[in-house]
Order: C-alpha cells, then sequence, then structure tokens
C-alpha cells in the first residue's frame, strides 16, 4: 500500500525493497502507521518491565525484611503473600485484579462524565505484574540473606548496629550479591510476562503486533518479527544485569572476579 | 529523673571495677556452659582467660557485651546492669569493643571502609572526621598502604588487624578479644599479639580469651582458669604459672606448656 508511492525515508525505502524482491511484507518499515503502533508496543512493554521491576523490586527486599521480623503475623502474611502469588498463573492474577478486584473499587467519573474505574488496564498490569515478581523477590532476597554467615551479622552488632541497619548495610549488600545469577532470571521471567496484559488489552508488544498482523494479513513475518524483537529485548537487560554484576564483584569474596 | 537509670551509669566512678561479673549462669537448652561465674575488671587492666576448649570462656565474654543473654547472676559494665531488660543495648556495645576469631570483617568494604562504617553509620559523626582518624588506626595497626584492599585480599593477620581498628573506631572503653589468633597461621599471630600488647599498654581495658600461654603471661594483669563453667583459680600471672593450686589447672597447664 505504502509502496504505491514513494517511501517517505529510508527505512521505509528498505521495507519496500525487501517486500518487492523477497516478497516479505514487513509493514512496520513501510506503513509509518503500523510503524508508529509496533515503537509504541514496544515503548509499553519496556515501561511494563521497567516499573514493575522497580515496584517487584522494592517487595522483594521489604518483604525479606519483614520475613525475619520478630512478629509472627507479619511473617505469616508474608508466608501467605508467597503462596498466592507463587502459586497461581500470571494470566490469572492479571484477571483477578483487572475483572474481580476492580469491579469491586468505586468507579470515578472524568471530565465529560464518563464513568471510569479508579486504576487503567496498565495500572493493573503493573499492580499485578509487580505483586507476581514481588513473591519469587522475596524468596530470592531470602536465600540470599540466609547465606550471610551469622558471625558477620554478629561483628555488626557488637559495633552497635540496629537490626534495620545490620539489614541496610551490611546484609542486604552481601545478599544481593549472592541472589544475582536467581534475581536475573526472575526478571527474565518477569519482562516476558508482560506480554500476558495483551488479555486486559495493554498496548504493548504482543497487543501491538497482533493489531498489525491483523491489518496487514502478515501473520508469519510478524510472528518472527516479535520473537526476534523479544529476544532483543531480554538480551538488553541480561546484558544490563550482566555489567552490573561484573561491577558489584569483590576481590576474595564468592564468584569475585574484580580487579 | 529515676528514668535515667536506665541509660546511664548510677554513681560510676573509675576507682570502681570497670566490668563487675557476679555469679552468672547460662545454659544452651540443658546444657549448662557457665555455672555461676564471678570476676572483677578494674580500669585499664588486662584480663586473660584461658581454659580448655568448651568451658565457656567465649560465652563469658559475650555475655558482656549482651551478644548473649545470661539466665542469672549479674554482669555490670561501668556500674550499668548489662541484664537490665531496660537497657540499651545498642548503647552498651557502642563502649564494648569487640573482636572475634574469625575476623568477621564485612567483606564488600575496603579495609578503611570497614574502619569507617560503623562512626559514619551508627554514631552519625562527620565522614571527614572518621577518615583522619580511621587513617591512623590502620597506621596503628601498621597496614598503611592496605587502605584500599579488600579483605579478600588480605591475610589472616592483616583481616585481624583491620578488625582490632574496626573496633577502636568506636573509641570503645573496652576490649572483648575472643581467640583472636586461634584461626591464624605461628608467624601472623606475632603481628596481632603485638597490636594487642600496644593497646594494653597504652592503658586500654582488656579481656581475652586466649591460648597464647606466652603472651598471657607476658601481657595479663590477671588470668583467669575456667573449666567446665566455672573459674577453677584466678592468680597474677606470676603465680598462675609457677604456683598453680587446682590439680586441674596443673593437668591443664602441664598438656600445654
Amino acid at each position: 500500500m505504502a509502496c504505491d508511492v514513494a517511501p517517505p525515508d529510508a527505512i521505509a525505502a528498505v521495507g519496500c525493497w525487501i517486500q518487492a524482491n523477497a516478497g516479505v511484507n514487513l509493514t512496520i518499515l513501510h506503513d509509518p502507521f503500523d510503524r508508529s503502533r509496533f515503537i509504541s508496543g514496544i515503548g509499553m512493554t519496556i515501561w511494563l518491565s521497567v516499573v514493575s521491576l522497580f515496584f517487584s523490586l522494592i517487595i522483594g527486599v521489604v518483604g525479606a525484611w519483614a520475613q525475619g521480623s520478630d512478629y509472627k503475623w507479619i511473617r505469616w502474611l508474608i508466608n501467605g503473600f508467597i503462596v498466592v502469588f507463587r502459586n497461581t498463573p500470571p494470566l490469572v492474577q492479571i484477571f483477578f485484579f483487572y475483572f474481580g478486584v476492580s469491579n469491586l473499587l468505586p468507579a470515578v467519573e472524568d471530565d465529560v462524565g464518563m464513568r471510569q474505574p479508579l486504576l487503567t488496564n496498565v495500572q493493573w498490569a503493573i499492580f499485578s505484574l509487580s505483586l507476581f515478581a514481588g513473591a519469587f523477590n522475596i524468596e530470592i532476597f531470602r536465600s540470599g540473606i540466609e547465606a550471610v554467615p551469622n558471625s558477620t551479622k554478629e561483628a555488626a552488632s557488637a559495633l552497635g548496629y540496629t537490626r534495620l541497619g545490620t539489614y541496610l548495610h551490611v546484609v542486604l549488600p552481601l545478599a544481593i550479591r549472592v541472589c544475582l545469577p536467581a534475581l536475573n532470571n526472575n526478571l527474565v521471567n518477569l519482562l516476558k510476562t508482560t506480554s500476558l496484559a495483551y488479555a486486559i488489552a495493554v498496548p504493548e508488544l504482543l497487543y501491538a503486533s497482533k493489531n498489525i498482523w491483523t491489518d496487514a494479513q502478515n501473520v508469519p513475518t510478524m510472528m518472527v518479527v516479535l520473537l526476534l524483537t523479544y529476544v532483543a529485548l531480554v538480551g538488553v537487560l541480561v546484558w544490563a544485569m550482566n555489567s552490573w554484576e561484573r561491577s558489584m564483584a569483590i576481590p576474595g569474596f564468592g564468584q569475585g572476579r574484580g580487579r | 529523673m529515676a528514668t535515667a537509670a536506665a541509660t546511664t551509669a548510677p554513681s560510676w566512678t573509675p576507682d570502681q571495677p570497670m566490668v563487675c561479673v557476679k555469679d552468672v549462669r547460662k545454659s544452651f537448652g540443658a546444657f549448662e556452659v557457665l555455672k555461676g561465674v564471678s570476676m572483677d575488671v578494674a580500669k585499664g587492666e588486662t584480663i586473660c582467660i584461658i581454659g580448655p576448649s568448651g568451658s565457656g570462656k567465649s560465652t563469658l565474654i559475650r555475655c558482656i557485651n549482651a551478644l548473649v543473654d545470661i539466665d542469672g547472676g549479674s554482669i555490670k559494665v561501668e556500674g550499668q546492669e548489662v541484664n537490665d531488660p531496660k537497657l540499651d543495648k545498642l548503647k552498651l556495645r557502642r563502649k564494648v569493643g569487640m573482636v572475634f576469631q574469625q575476623y568477621n570483617l564485612f567483606p564488600h568494604k575496603t579495609a578503611l571502609q570497614n574502619v569507617m562504617m560503623a562512626p559514619i553509620n551508627v554514631l552519625k559523626e562527620d565522614k571527614a572526621k572518621v577518615e583522619d582518624r580511621a587513617r591512623k588506626l590502620i597506621a596503628k595497626v601498621r597496614l598503611t598502604g592496605k587502605e584500599n584492599n579488600y579483605p579478600g585480599e588480605l591475610s589472616g593477620g592483616q583481616q585481624q588487624r583491620v578488625a582490632i581498628a574496626r573496633s577502636l573506631a568506636m573509641r570503645p572503653d573496652i576490649m572483648l578479644f575472643d581467640e583472636v589468633t586461634a584461626a591464624l597461621d605461628p608467624e601472623t599471630v606475632k603481628e596481632v599479639l603485638f597490636t594487642i600488647r600496644e593497646l594494653a599498654e597504652e592503658g586500654m581495658t582488656c579481656i581475652l580469651v586466649t591460648h597464647e600461654m606466652k603472651f598471657a603471661r607476658d601481657v595479663a594483669d590477671h588470668i583467669y582458669f575456667t573449666d567446665k563453667g566455672v573459674i577453677v583459680e584466678h592468680a597474677p600471672p606470676a603465680e598462675f604459672f609457677e604456683n598453680p593450686r587446682d590439680e586441674r589447672t596443673k593437668t591443664f597447664l602441664g598438656q600445654i606448656l
């Protein structure tokens, strides 16, 4: 379609050339509308990932600390949370929040008098993905915390550190180094799980791609594009996590290769 | 006014014992580790506690900075009851420094940072001043040049001296040493003992659990011999090593000397 007229830019020209010579219809290259849908889909996937990743890490750090609390009911609460979110499929969780909880919450009226849910679908997706990944992060951080020797914590208390002070300045920095490989895995998983937001019409990468292939009738092509795009996105995340792991390596500690 | 008693030492003066341990009992499950132990430590004194493994030496000094809670008796540090449930244990630990057998340095911090951490995080002191003091302490334990090395890059003896500097950075009144040379090889033992001896000579109140008899003899003002949770005998070193009175002491000294 767009190739009937002169392509507007170099990328579109490449797309038209591919279509003319290989018969592969890459509308995300030569159709400006499809291209913008696709790019904003990538943007939404990155946004969902980064924000959920941030909140899931906070849930992990706080939850793992609360798990060591002196109060039984706090520990029960945390363990209950982990059981619920680890033992249920993430898609069921997303539906539970978007169709279940959202319906129980009061709706608000917008400027033109339309009744809108309290949280948008994007916000619910972030909410439920953060809890899902957070439940795993608590367990991952716990494994790291348990790997910190008691004698090290004892040395901190002997220096007058409080429990929170010991956690922040001694236990956490060591625990993070121990659990980075496991954390790495979970965050990769989180990025891939953002595709489930498709089910509540969040215009992320998969949703945008589906819209494109139904319009352009290029299903197999878009499948390959989709796959490769996820490979690249996860690749960037893994690269970032690995550089972080390297920058945190300490000589003479664990697998530390620093210096 | 009466509420102040929980945090400040009531009417304690430096001529009274700095640490006063009276009839202390402690059990771990069914096993009674301390069966009524008493000792007095005056300001500036160096005390060595010796005895066979499992006799309760380490438990005793861990009770002094409340790392271990006691079941009975009393421990007073500068007149303040350690066993008082209202006591701020963290405040107590700030004046009682402790060095461990396994050094227990923070592996993610350099030698200098290990020394600086507690004064900055716990005492909230000014970073520049702490760094200045930390560098002097590193020099004092003769590790100048190793400031930026991580614990994993230092030998056992060097790590132990960093640990001593780390405790001293909190400006404690009393130092506890829990078998600090037991994990070291013979050459590095000397450097650590040299540092402790210097401290003792400067007038720091030191309580050591040790197996270094020669060192105990040279440095200690008073020796306590413990066995099976009781203090069998205590005496100034000359008397203790020349004329041990109890049979158990004689057997123990016979085995190791």
